[in-house]
């Protein structure tokens, strides 16, 4: 497959406040991008970056192997083939379903854009509500209709800006998949900008996490929870805690747990490489199991119920806090001592900070 | 920021002050015998300095207000009985006579009066009164016309001056009152072949008012035009060079054309003896020397001398037939014009 | 604030509905659906005076005005309407645009200051447009001391396009002024939406920008089309006569009022022909569009764009404000002795107090008035709404008269109770308080300040007026806690509005004023009659200034 999206080291700013810095990503056709990161990180602005609407001060940004940005140079958006689904839908009010959705097939001929609108109202379930206005819809049906208007005119590429934040929280992950499933099935390329971990891992290939406008990591969900680029992304995917501790073997480091055992994973060297140097060791709750006959003790210091499980924040013995997954079923007061014992098969490292 | 204010809930009490509000503004129910009223379309600054005077010499206050004539005839109309006005006060004899068709006014007999305003300046029956007197008369560009070339306001018809004429608008009633006096003389069909000559002349289309009539002869847009003498006397007073003056026409027939600023007694006035009082003092020589003085308009009595600037236009035949006519026919005369096409 | 709204469960919504609240506010609403009929009650009480003079129809007038001047000046109206709908529509629009949407130099500078010539009454602009370009003025003066030549093909601004342009200059803030208020909110998302769909910045202007405006738009040309269609100042100062020239010679050289008025009604007629004409063209549609806080960057212009647009916004702002309070302030130095005396201060606190009154009750009627139409948006009560602002397109002094004549006969009326149960004399009690000054202006001024709030009450989605009901909150409290934050912008621009136009407003004032009550208008009302404009020039820059004080408020309030 050939790559439709490439971010070349682009940055943008604001006057002299750098928005987005050196950022490059690519995308191949047919993939579901996500740009993943708290608000302000600038995630935002890589998409207008990305649509047209806005200059970029350096780097390149190519699309199906056009450069359409660079220093000095910005492709008008609508000469872009980009479909955008705005945040707020910026549906026209004044419109109906169908005339929102012809809207942006005006070079096409009366006939070619009614049965393109017939199409797709058919394919997302808006059959019914074609005559209706924005007002007239629920919150799922208009951004739904918002994608579909985006979708008429055949774009090389979709980008979606926060696309489920004005929706009813219950709605957001069902609706995420429906769109995955949708996109799929049109085999369209998109990049959605989200503040939600989950919902980027139900619907995106590729997730890239940012921070104050540079790129942390680009990669599948996979790779970012176990592989790690540095302790920003460790801290941000998933949960987990660092924790002291030092290389012994390759596949052997000492913490206060005791002994862990597995394949280590440090960003930038082999296990071979750091063995013998002190470290941070990344402990997700999944590490630490439950066992009663365990001689290594700890202080239940918070719970959080999961449903199946509880999210329970422990005390070690140093004061070192770690975090465990047990299943519900015990249910440990707070101030309890448990036995514990960690069950690791990858241990993910960074050097120790010099500050510790 | 209007928040407690108008979305308050207790609505209904800000609505009562509000009301008391209006009422704390309410005219004063005068007791008082010593005030009277007026309503004049004369502005403020060409009367008040007379109010003043009148005050100063009876002791009777008087309080005013000003707008336009058909207004305060409809306000007159509309509070019927109980209008607080003693006395009406125009600048035409048009709306006076009008005033008196609708029974606004009340006849008043006084010899001080009749001695001092002559009987073509005041209605038959003594409902109104000319206090002074607006000469509407040809001025003409020195630099481009010989006076021997001018005579009648006729005569602005003939060919001759064709391109060469400025008229004021015939929205103006100074110049419906000219019109009416000369369908009075000439009669309908002639009186309208003139004023459509007039038209025919018009170097411009017709002008908002006498002051710009007269700076476009000065500038040399046309060559004459006609205007009521204080026009002229004001801008002569600001630009004494300008290549302007005055020539009194129909000397030979019916004299000047002369309009009245003047004033008559309400019909439901509660205070008739200070209101004739009043007017019995606009007719006086003090009253009559500070008309002249304020607005270069000419007495209406005639026994009053007039010095410069007035003095210096030389003196003239006025109309002596009755203003009374300018009232009676105004409306005619608005009809002419209509079919005349003078704008 | 709008996710706290749309995140209540619409479940929960019908059980709160039982609550006991919820009877009381049905008789709240009751009330709502009577008071546009009460308001319109009132407001149109002149507008039948005016329709009553049917009742002595003059055939003979009419037979000679139809014969004469009517076909001319039917003609020059509706030529003079549409050239200042076009005007208006022009420069209000694009500069309501570059000003929200681009950055160009001074784009600041310009965003506010283009309100400005909303204070100078048109009158004013056009004696000095007059003074300036006529024959006499000083531009064609000049020309024929450099040419030597008599200058006869110079265009005379005393024509049909003199007037359209100085009401353009006077009148585009009302456009200026709304359609801005449109695109600052969803201007420029709304291009990025036409963009993404493949449309050029200028396609995505006028195919989406443009349409979303509509009622903006629409209001504010409306408000300056009945501003035309009752101008008298402006065209008696060019001497070009429309609709409005023809009511006042019939009244005052005619001495016709009642013909005077039955064509004011016509006038009346024409107005409403045209509001409904074009409530009709919306249909079910909607213009509401949830106002985003986001920083939304400006479009930078450069080169020969940047330039034109700044050229072109110096010019309007030169011949619509420059050149008047310039020109002004010339004639002030040289009449200042003239002009000034004690009573300055009081004329310009009567002026302040009455704009401030009347903008308060003003806005209080169409805010409840634009509540009622939202509440219960059936025909009847839109038609009695629509009733309620036909008095803007109103000739002044018609509008004076229709106000006075019934308010007497009630005044008359009063006094002889009063005499019949005292047996005391009276005079006559309502006449000459501020009380009928205001209700007066009140009726005069509603569409101005009904057509910013109407817009304003479109943009509130009608989820939460059922979010706020969900939480108990109806009636006055649901105005107080949702509105009156949601519209506070638009009622203010709408307070602006009215107290600027009390300002400059004459015919009303003049005739309903009290004694002793003189204002700014009045007082250049008295200055001017004769024609001697230079000597009106003080209380002209005074009532000006004044004026400027809440749009400079405005704009500080709109910009941030």
């Amino acid at each position: 497959m050939s790559t439709l999206l490439k971010l070349d080291r682009i940055s943008h700013a604001y006057g002299a406040q750098a928005i987005v810095n050196e950022l490059s990503l690519e995308l191949k056709k047919g993939e579901i991008g996500c740009l993943l990161g708290p608000s302000g990180c600038g995630k935002t602005t890589v998409l207008r970056c990305i649509a047209g609407f806005e200059p970029i001060i350096s780097g390149e940004i190519w699309l199906n192997e056009n450069s359409v940005s660079r220093a000095g140079f910005v492709l008008p958006p609508e000469q872009r083939r980009i479909g955008m689904v705005f945040q707020e839908y910026a549906l026209f009010p004044h419109l109906t379903v169908t005339a929102n959705v012809g809207f942006g097939l005006h070079r096409s001929t009366k006939a070619e854009r009614a049965h393109r609108v017939a199409e797709l109202l058919q394919i997302t379930g808006l059959t019914e509500v074609a005559n209706r206005y924005p007002h007239e819809l629920s919150g799922g049906q208009q951004q739904r209709v918002a994608l579909v208007r985006a979708l008429a005119p055949y774009p090389d590429l979709i980008l979606l800006d926060e696309p489920f934040s004005n929706l009813d929280v219950s709605l957001r992950e069902y609706l995420g998949q429906e769109i995955r499933e949708l996109l799929k099935k049109l085999n369209i390329t998109a990049i959605l900008v989200t503040h939600d971990q989950a919902e980027a891992f139900a619907v995106a290939d590729k997730i890239g996490v940012m921070h104050a406008g540079k790129m942390m990591q680009w990669g599948g969900a996979h790779e970012l929870y176990h592989h790690p680029a540095n302790r920003f992304i460790a801290d941000f995917i998933g949960q987990g805690i660092l924790i002291p501790g030092k290389v012994m073997h390759p596949d052997k480091v000492e913490t206060e747990l005791g002994t862990l055992t597995g394949n280590i994973y440090h960003p930038d060297h082999s296990s071979r490489e750091i063995a013998g140097s002190q470290v941070d060791v990344l402990i997700r709750p999944d590490d630490i199991i439950h066992d009663n006959d365990s001689s290594l003790r700890a202080v239940v210091i918070h719970k959080a119920f999961r449903g199946a499980q509880y999210l329970y924040t422990l005390r070690l013995t140093s004061g070192q806090n770690v975090l465990s997954l047990i299943s519900s079923y015990h249910d440990h007061a707070i101030g309890e001592k448990i036995g514990i014992r960690p069950q690791t098969d990858h241990i993910v490292v960074f050097d120790r900070l010099n500050s510790q | 920021m209007h928040r407690s204010f108008i979305f308050s809930s207790h609505f209904g009490r800000w609505c009562s002050s509000f009301l008391l509000i209006g009422f704390l503004f309410a005219a004063p129910i005068s007791s008082q015998a010593e005030e009277i009223v007026v309503y004049s379309s004369r502005i403020e600054q060409l009367i008040k300095p007379l109010f003043d005077a009148f005050t100063k010499e009876t002791g009777i206050t008087v309080k005013f207000t000003t707008d336009k004539e058909g207004a305060l005839l409809t306000r007159l109309i509309a509070e019927g009985k109980r209008t607080p006005a003693d006395i009406l006060i125009t600048v035409d004899a048009g709306n006076l006579w009008e005033a008196a068709r609708n029974g606004l006014l009340k006849p008043v007999t006084s010899p001080v009066l009749e001695a001092n305003i002559p009987e073509n300046l005041r209605d038959p029956q003594g409902q109104w009164f000319g206090l002074t007197v607006r000469a509407r008369t040809i001025v003409y560009n020195t630099q481009k016309v010989k006076p021997e070339e001018l005579s009648t306001y006729a005569d602005l018809a003939d060919p001759k001056w064709k391109h060469r004429l400025c008229l004021r608008t015939s929205k103006k009633v100074y110049n419906q009152s000219l019109v009416a006096m000369m369908i009075a003389e000439l009669g309908e069909t002639e009186t309208e072949r003139i004023v459509k000559g007039w038209v025919n002349n018009l170097a411009t289309d017709p002008i908002a008012d006498d002051s710009l009539a007269l700076e476009f002869v000065a500038a040399g847009r046309c060559d004459v035009t006609l205007v009521n003498t204080y026009y002229y006397g004001r801008l002569m007073h600001e630009n004494p060079t300008l290549p302007l003056a005055i020539f009194w026409p129909n000397q030979a027939t019916t004299g000047v054309h002369v309009n009245v600023s003047g004033a008559g007694v309400t019909r439901y006035s509660k205070h008739e003896a200070a209101a004739v009082r009043l007017l019995e003092f606009l007719s006086s020589e003090q009253a009559q020397k500070l008309f002249v003085e304020l607005n270069m308009e000419y007495p209406a009595n005639p026994q009053i001398k007039y010095g410069e600037p007035l003095s210096n236009w030389g003196s003239f035949k006025g109309d002596p037939r009755s203003i009374v006519k300018a009232g009676e026919l105004q409306t005619s005369a608005v009809r002419l014009m209509d079919r005349a096409e003078y704008r | 604030m709008k996710n706290d709204f749309s995140s209540v469960n619409p479940a929960a919504i019908p059980d709160i509905q039982q609550h006991s609240s919820y009877k009381a506010g049905y008789g709240i609403r009751r009330a709502w659906r009577v008071f546009p009929f009460l308001v319109a009650a009132v407001v149109l009480v002149p507008v039948c005076v005016v329709f009553a003079s049917f009742l002595s129809l003059d055939d003979e007038i009419w037979q000679h005005l139809i014969a004469t001047t009517l076909p001319n000046l039917l003609t020059n109206t509706l030529w003079l309407s549409l050239g200042v709908i076009a005007g208006t529509a022009l420069l209000g629009i694009s500069l309501a645009w570059f000003t929200s949407v681009y950055r160009f130099p001074g784009y600041r500078f310009f965003s506010w200051a283009l309100f400005l010539p909303l204070a100078i009454p048109a009158y004013v602009i056009a004696f000095v447009a007059l003074g300036t370009f006529d024959y006499t003025g000083p531009v064609q003066t000049s020309l024929r001391h450099w040419f030597n030549s008599d200058l006869l093909w110079f265009p005379d601004i005393r024509s049909g396009p003199g007037v359209a342009i100085v009401m353009t200059l006077a009148f585009y803030p009302y456009v200026y002024l709304l359609s801005r208020d449109a695109f600052l909110t969803q201007g420029k998302r709304l291009l990025e939406v036409a963009q993404s769909l493949g449309f050029t910045r200028r396609q995505g202007f006028f195919r989406v920008v443009l349409p979303m405006a509509r009622p903006w738009i629409v209001a504010g040309i409306m408000l300056a089309l009945m501003e035309t269609l009752a101008d008298f100042g402006t065209v008696s100062i060019f001497n070009y006569d429309t609709f409005t020239t023809a009511i006042y010679k019939t009244w005052f050289g005619m001495f016709s009022l009642s013909t005077a008025s039955q064509l004011a009604s016509l006038l009346i007629l024409i107005v409403l022909v045209i509001i409904v004409t074009e409530q009709r063209f919306r249909l079910r549609m909607r213009f509401s569009e949830n106002r985003k806080s986001a920083r939304v960057e400006r479009v930078p212009l450069t080169g020969w764009q940047a330039a034109a647009v700044t050229g072109f916004a110096s010019t309007v702002l030169f011949f619509a404000f420059v050149l008047p309070v310039v020109q002004l302030s010339i004639w002030a130095m040289d009449a200042l002795t003239v002009g000034l005396d004690q009573r300055y201060l009081e004329f310009t606190w009567h002026s302040v107090l009455l704009s401030i009154l009347a903008a308060l009750i003003t806005c209080l009627v169409a805010a409840m008035l634009a509540y009622a139409a939202r509440i219960h948006s059936d025909g009847y009560t839109r038609f009695a709404i629509r009733l309620s602002t036909v008095g803007y397109a109103l000739p002044g002094a018609v509008l004076a008269v229709g106000i006075f004549i019934p308010m007497a006969w009630l005044d008359n009326l009063l006094s002889d109770w009063i005499e019949i149960i005292s047996g005391a004399e009276t005079g006559l009690l309502i006449q000459g308080t501020l009380t009928v000054m205001l209700v007066a202006y009140m009726t005069r001024f509603l569409a101005v300040s009904y057509f910013p709030l109407e817009s304003a009450l479109q943009r509130v989605t009608r989820s939460i007026d059922e979010a706020a009901a969900g939480f108990g909150i109806t009636g006055w409290s649901m105005l107080r806690t949702i509105y009156l934050p949601m519209l506070k912008s638009s009622l203010f621009t709408a307070a602006t509005l009215v107290f600027v136009d009390v300002m400059k407003e004459m015919p009303i004032t003049l005739m309903t004023r009290p004694f002793d009550w003189d204002t700014l208008a009045v007082r250049i009302f008295s200055l001017t009659s004769e024609g001697q404009w230079e000597q009106a020039a003080l209380p002209a820059l005074t009532l000006i200034l004044t004026g400027l004080i809440p749009i400079i408020l405005l704009v500080r309030h709109s910009e941030t």
